[in-house]
């Protein structure tokens, strides 16, 4: 912290490199492409939630003016997409949920393509359908996938560290609850669009929104059955993903398909109500949970099962046992944990990455539960958190090594802001309708990448033009965070430029080198250590060069503020630019441009859930003001503190509006947000009927910002793209909890659901 | 069936043929091109669409195209003026107001809209000027400092 001010570029309020486009409506969008002789695609989506398909007609629909091509499974490889490669593009023989793609029709416009589908004739023989996860784990419920008995995903995460039933015995209180979190949307406000494009020697161009654009190369390419390098993925701007666009989803093999067979582009749009019932939402679950303590505050034990409510299919979403069990295992010290889940298919809609990954209900779980074992101790919830906190040094159960963490200022910094010591418990001793609480929790997330797949890394391109401008070219995608951004900085700052000198290339696969995808937080530590790392390559190259032009050692140089200059003898110094112009226009001149990849130090998980997958851990802690109108059961948020381990703030207003934007995301969690799923069907797709924050829904929000400095990255830095999502809930369950003085288990605690436990606390 | 209308859009007048069931917002994007306005429902739920139609901020997925013969338009593309950003727009960019900008433009607008017509506005209209658009970004923390800040220099 102390260096803070020999930076020109580092800790900088720099506004985002395409914030001019996007404010003056020059952005594109995928929605925004238009190719010539572009047609426009649609989806035809399953009647039923659970039907073999008979017969599919499309005969009417193909003779409608204006309809060029209609498509079925018929048309479409044998392939099958996700995770578990479970879900065919295009359903053939079996429906499974009512998002299940059935057919599909490319026209001359959105409004023809939608009457062709009504012409289309399908005749299914519904069968019984099961949505109630543990109900089709019952020996007689109905059969989704013929290769999965008792309707189990083959997916199974178990944990078990130290002796957990011993434990149990040792310990002096003993809490258990069962917890139920439902379905939320990412609620883009984009809704999905993509184009795809075949040229004359049968490559593909997709413009897609994708986080992963390599990843959808390979997977696009499996399920095409074509060469990966005969796809080309642009990414336009995203108007929104947090996680929904984690997948390569049916739409986007339809797209290709319909554009093959008729040999124009397509773009396929969603609708905002296809958008709520056809994409991926957060993955439901019910945890049943046990902890146990000494008297004293130490933390004992860990117990915890999950119930996933997998949907019909499996996507990387079914994949957030994996983090869930992080908070578990890991948010703060307990040497005796076991973890275990059981993962089942129904008829319901499946489920997809979205921010924070399974640890906005892990952490809802823990923190929850933390705060009723301090209850049944007598100890102050807040003494029993710093008593059990995590520290430097510490490697938790699951084998992560935590190297620097902020957590106990973050805690103490929260409780003070708060105003703890006279706030909190305070809600017994009121008597009105309207109740006060204050609550806190606290979060710990991978803050230096995440090692989920083979590779973790993300290469970089760095040229140095003859003007010193400079143009990286990432594999990290921009998905409106402002990674692009913080990436030129870091670049600039080891290069001695300035950020408005580094042009930012990252939207082509064609051109831009591996990277994993955005997800994990992962983007500015790991794409900024692969900048850091490319451009340091050209800046020694400039060194040299510069050393026989002034004649001083390389050792003695320094390159600060777009000028060269000897430190010992600083009037011998030039302009970056004009060095390399002299290196440039010579006999045997020379350009600049280096590659870097960086692929962080870290470990996949065995079989058994350990490894360090992360170089750093993000930790933060997150405090909520609320009032309870107990006549209603409105819960308002009136203040919110955060204060969060960054590592460094390499810009503090983007990393502001990260968390921000988690905290909206998280009050929308906590008190507004349920997908109404009635038999396999969204009842409230739109938003007047699923209610995403509004300005109205905002509370002040006061942001610290602790500084750890984690050498393992950028200048410091620590991944908190999705910090601001996880521990809100938990923290505004725990005031409304210190308000009324019981507790509920259930998000989103809307008025209906707050009301009817005053009533039942009452009995 | 389509109907010639007459608009005057950021300055420019055209004349299109619509169909009679064709909405405002996509007459703009389809038709004229401007893609600046973005379509976020359809529905009139979220505001990206939000133009200023005859002095009004109006969301244009709830305008049919014929109803708007006549009219006078701005949408974002027309706020710039002589290659300077509108105020609104430069200080949505220096507060960090836009993240991944699907919003912004409506935003924009409605806060034109509102500060046009809101010479000395209160804490709570500023929210009550934005709560009928939505953000899933931002958290309205920036957006609500960036107007608050060209309501305070003007």
């Amino acid at each position: 912290m102390s260096n803070k001010g020999k930076y020109t570029n580092i800790g900088k309020r720099i506004p985002k490199l395409d914030a001019v486009d996007k404010a003056t409506g020059k952005a594109v969008y995928p929605q925004d492409i238009k190719l010539s002789g572009m047609l426009y695609g649609k989806i035809l989506w399953s009647e039923y939630p659970h039907a073999e398909i008979l017969e599919i007609d499309t005969s009417e629909a193909e003779k409608l003016s204006g309809v060029k091509t209609v498509i079925t499974a018929r048309d479409m490889p044998p392939t099958k997409l996700g995770f578990a490669q479970d879900n065919p593009p295009l359903k053939g023989d079996k429906v499974r949920s009512l998002r299940d793609e059935v057919a599909a029709v490319a026209a001359v416009d959105e409004d023809t393509a939608a009457r062709a589908l009504e012409l289309i004739k399908v005749k299914y023989k519904p069968l019984p359908p099961v949505f109630d996860p543990e109900e089709a784990m019952e020996d007689d419920a109905p059969q989704i996938h013929a290769e999965a008995k008792g309707n189990r995903n083959k997916l199974h995460y178990a944990f078990e560290y130290g002796e957990v039933d011993a434990a149990k015995a040792e310990s002096d209180v003993v809490v258990k609850h069962r917890f139920k979190l439902g379905w939320v949307k990412h609620c883009c406000l984009a809704p999905y669009s993509c184009v795809a494009a075949w040229d004359g020697a049968g490559k593909l161009t997709m413009y897609s929104p994708t986080q992963v654009p390599f990843l959808y190369q390979r997977d696009l390419a499996d399920i095409l059955q074509i060469l990966p390098s005969k796809i080309r993925v642009i990414q336009p701007k995203i108007g929104g993903a947090f996680g929904s666009k984690l997948d390569l989803y049916p739409n986007e093999v339809i797209c290709a398909v319909l554009a093959k067979k008729a040999g124009h582009p397509v773009k396929l749009t969603y609708t905002r109500q296809e958008e709520f019932k056809c994409t991926p939402s957060r993955q439901p679950v019910i945890v049943d949970v046990e902890m146990g303590a000494k008297k004293d505050g130490t933390l004992i034990f860990r117990d915890a099962f999950v119930i996933l409510d997998n949907g019909a299919y499996t996507s990387w979403g079914a994949t957030i046992p994996y983090v869930l069990m992080n908070s578990i295992t890991s948010l703060y010290r307990c040497k005796n944990i076991r973890f275990n889940t059981a993962t089942i298919y129904t008829n319901n809609a499946y489920s997809g990455a979205m921010r924070g990954y399974g640890n906005p209900q892990g952490t809802f779980i823990v923190e929850r539960m933390m705060d009723i074992l301090a209850e049944k101790i007598g100890m102050d919830a807040l003494e029993l958190r710093l008593k059990n906190c995590n520290q430097p040094g510490e490697v938790t159960p699951q084998g992560f090594q935590v190297t620097t963490c902020g957590l106990r200022e973050c805690l103490e910094t929260v409780a003070k802001r708060l105003d703890w010591v006279h706030k909190r418990n305070k809600g017994k001793n009121q008597t009105g309708t309207i109740r006060r609480g204050v609550g806190l929790a606290s979060f710990i997330h991978v803050g230096g990448g995440a090692r989920v797949y083979r590779s973790d890394g993300c290469g970089a391109v760095v040229k140095m033009d003859d003007f010193g401008h400079v143009t990286l070219i990432t594999g990290a995608t921009d998905i409106g965070t402002g990674s692009e951004t913080a990436l030129a900085q870091i670049t600039a700052e080891e290069l001695g430029i300035r950020t408005e000198d580094v042009t930012v290339v990252n939207d082509d696969t064609a051109i831009k080198p591996w990277d994993v995808g955005i997800h994990a937080s992962r983007t500015t530590f790991i794409a900024g250590n692969a900048a850091r790392k490319a451009a340091a390559k050209i800046k020694a190259n400039i060194l040299k060069v510069a050393s026989d032009l002034l004649d001083e050692p390389e050792s003695d140089l320094e390159i600060n503020d777009r000028r060269i200059f000897s430190k010992a003898n600083p009037e011998k110094n030039m302009d970056i630019d004009k060095i390399i112009r002299r290196a440039h226009f010579r006999e045997d001149g020379q350009t600049f441009t280096a590659e870097a990849f960086y692929d962080p130090p870290t470990q996949m998980q065995d079989k058994e859930y350990r490894g360090n997958i992360s170089v750093s851990y993000g930790f933060g802690t997150q405090g909520a003001e609320v009032e309870v109108d107990t006549e209603t059961g409105q819960v308002r948020v009136l203040k919110m503190v955060i204060a969060h381990d960054v590592g460094r703030a390499l810009n503090p207003m983007l990393i502001e509006g990260q968390l921000e934007g988690g905290v909206s995301m998280g009050i929308g969690y906590a008190l507004l947000e349920k997908l109404v799923v009635e038999k396999g069907e969204v009842k409230n797709p739109n938003f007047l009927d699923y209610k995403m924050p509004t300005v109205k829904d905002m509370p002040p929000i006061e942001i610290v910002l602790v500084e750890t400095n984690d050498s393992a990255g950028p200048f410091g830095e620590k991944g908190c793209g999705e910090a601001g999502t996880i521990p809100t809930a938990a923290a505004i369950g725990n005031a409304v909890a210190d308000a009324l003085g019981f507790h509920m288990f259930e998000l989103p605690m809307q008025p209906e659901l707050v009301l009817n436990a005053i009533k039942a606390h009452k009995k | 069936m389509k109907n010639q209308i007459k608009l005057r859009v950021n300055g420019l007048d055209y004349e299109v043929y619509v169909k009679s069931n064709a909405i405002l917002v996509d007459v703009l994007r389809d038709e004229l091109g401007l893609t600046g306005t973005n379509k976020g429902c359809g529905t009139g739920e979220c505001g990206a669409c939000t133009i200023i139609m005859n002095g009004n901020a109006v969301n244009s997925c709830l305008v049919l195209a014929t109803d708007a013969d006549g009219a006078e338009i701005i949408t974002i593309e027309g706020l710039a003026r002589d290659g300077k950003l509108d105020a609104l727009q430069q200080a949505f960019v220096d507060e960090g107001a836009v993240q991944c900008g699907f919003c912004i433009p409506g935003m924009i607008l409605v806060a034109k809209d509102f500060l046009n017509k809101t010479p000395h506005p209160t804490e709570e209209d500023f929210q009550t000027a934005i709560s009928g658009n939505l953000c899933r970004c931002t958290g309205y923390v920036k957006i609500v400092k960036a107007i608050k800040k060209v309501s305070e220099s003007e």
